[in-house]
């Protein structure tokens, strides 16, 4: 028997996969495909301090091997999520989730973080400073160390659960911004966001994304986001959440021996709303395969 | 919403752009007309939407028309050919509200899965009527099955150049009624909305990533919040849409 559990920062995890948020919602959907309590965890749909529609449509493009989303936090804000969401999803989720945060001022994050931190189902507060289709918020905050920082030591102020600073692939620098939010106190960091992209339209000569650019994802852009691992752990000593393409076992194993000690499952789940639970169950055979006994010790293996 | 694996019986050309491509497999869990699939498209990443035309216990019929780089793979289907299909998408019309004289209003490609509404309809003794709209005589699809579900008095024609049946827009030959269902491009169902009295049931078409509910990315704002066009929908009450 191989033992898939980790332990990320305050939760022992069954195994390591955690769909991402924004391709998971609450949840709902994939619940009545499969029984989802057999994920790690899930980090759910970005929440902000106020509810919002997102950003006009087209929101999608379709890449080689890979998608474009320009959703801009469409969520019904923290009240409603607190009083109706999380409530509702204790019915067919029972192990603690991730409260995905985004704000536009470092207010909103602290008074959203601070608010979600007080629901029992929430594990882990994982601070979005990295969105790339926000205004004036979101990846504003993770490109700029003083602002990481900032945000990340405003929001430790405020709450008491473990805080995760999830960051983008678009600062010049991540290990920079992985390590002010260390010093900032963060308790771990999740990597990568979503890269800037764009497509164009051949008919219409215009972009398909109807505010031009998007958030690229999907199985193109996992070596970035290996890679990113890979020097974010040589950087800091709190725990990653990798991710970013990863679309099988193989690829978990993979982010796992670059440093990552959990690993968040994202556009897969759009193309295959199954692809958490095959991942899962086809773990134990590529660890035997691969002469994994515990995936607890293979983390960072590489380096 | 399950996965199954359909296989092709046959993918005809049925105009220079249509394609009437025929799915053999389970269908049981289809429960409303004007629900979609979503189709795993060899070489492309993202699901492709395709609204149902017709089914039946063991068959599916997906009749669209070739305006990409999914549909022109598609195009190329032939019969044997095993695809992944997510289904069944989507709220589909409610026949409930139809009245007993129904009337069904296509523009283009969005006529197809007004076929699979009207058998039900007609099965449920109704006296239904259809408008159907096309740019050209050329571009006209499923005449001949409309014509043979509701008979060939109950179908009325427009073209823009007026090459087939009345010229102008499908709104100007929409008979009287007891409710209407339309499904077809954004200003044919605005100027549905405006100019038909009767209540009535729209289906919009959006781009969407995932086609199931989970990814936002085809939201619109009506007069009741924020709706996902592949979940709440793709079919809205008119009074709920704001144009």
């Amino acid at each position: 028997m191989v033992d898939t559990s980790v332990r990320f920062s305050d939760l022992l995890l069954d195994n390591p996969v955690v769909p991402a948020s924004g391709t998971f919602g609450y949840g709902k959907e994939y619940a009545e495909l499969y029984d989802i309590n057999l994920l790690g965890s899930f980090s759910f749909k970005g929440t902000t301090l106020t509810p919002r529609f997102g950003n006009p449509t087209p929101r999608i493009a379709d890449c080689t091997s890979g998608m474009i989303n320009s959703v801009g936090l469409q969520n019904p804000g923290v009240e409603e999520v607190l009083h109706s969401v999380l409530p509702e999803m204790r019915g067919y989720f029972h192990k603690k989730v991730i409260a995905n945060v985004c704000g536009f001022s470092i207010e909103e994050y602290v008074e959203t973080a601070r608010r979600l931190s007080e629901d029992e189902s929430v594990g882990i507060l994982e601070i979005n400073i990295s969105c790339p289709n926000v205004q004036h918020g979101g990846m504003s905050f993770g490109t700029d160390e003083k602002m990481a920082y900032e945000v990340t030591r405003a929001v430790k102020r405020a709450v008491k659960k473990p805080v995760m600073m999830k960051l983008t692939p678009n600062a010049p620098d991540i290990c920079r911004i992985a390590k002010a939010c260390e010093d900032g106190g963060a308790d771990a960091v999740s990597l990568i966001n979503t890269l800037l992209g764009m497509r164009i339209d051949l008919k219409s000569k215009r972009p398909v994304i109807h505010n031009i650019k998007g958030g690229f994802s999907g199985p193109a852009v996992f070596p970035i986001a290996l890679r990113m691992v890979y020097d974010v752990y040589n950087t800091v000593r709190i725990p990653i959440m990798g991710m970013g393409g990863v679309s099988s076992a193989e690829d978990v194993i993979e982010m796992m021996l670059a440093g990552a000690t959990a690993v968040q499952v994202g556009t897969a789940n759009l193309k295959n709303p199954y692809a958490c639970k095959e991942i899962i169950e086809n773990l134990p055979k590529a660890m035997s395969f691969y002469g994994v006994d515990r995936l607890q010790n293979i983390i960072g293996e590489a380096h | 919403m399950e996965r199954r694996v359909f296989s092709v019986i046959d993918n005809v050309r049925l105009n220079e752009t249509v394609f009437d491509l025929r799915l053999a497999g389970d269908t049981s869990g289809i429960t409303a007309p004007g629900q979609f699939v979503d189709l795993d498209v060899d070489g492309l990443y993202l699901r492709r939407p395709i609204s149902i035309c017709d089914y039946d216990e063991g068959s599916i019929r997906l009749v669209y028309k070739v305006v990409g780089k999914g549909t022109v793979i598609m195009s190329a289907f032939g019969p044997g050919k095993k695809i992944d299909l997510l289904l069944p998408l989507g709220n589909g019309f409610d026949r409930n509200k139809s009245g007993d004289r129904p009337v069904l209003i296509g523009g283009g490609v969005g006529v197809p899965p007004l076929l699979a509404l009207a058998k039900d309809l007609m099965s449920k003794g109704k006296d239904v009527k259809v408008a159907l709209g096309f740019n050209s005589k050329s571009d006209i699809i499923l005449y001949r099955d409309f014509c043979e579900v509701v008979g060939e008095k109950n179908v009325f024609v427009s073209t823009v150049d007026g090459s087939f049946g009345k010229k102008g827009f499908v709104t100007a030959i929409v008979p009287d009624g007891s409710f209407c269902y339309a499904c077809g491009p954004l200003p044919m169902l605005k100027s549905i909305s405006e100019k038909i009295k009767m209540r009535a049931e729209l289906s919009l078409e959006s781009r969407m990533g995932c086609g199931f509910g989970a990814c936002m990315g085809c939201s619109i704002m009506t007069k009741e919040g924020a709706k996902r066009v592949c979940k709440e929908g793709p079919v809205f009450d008119k009074e709920v849409l704001i144009w």
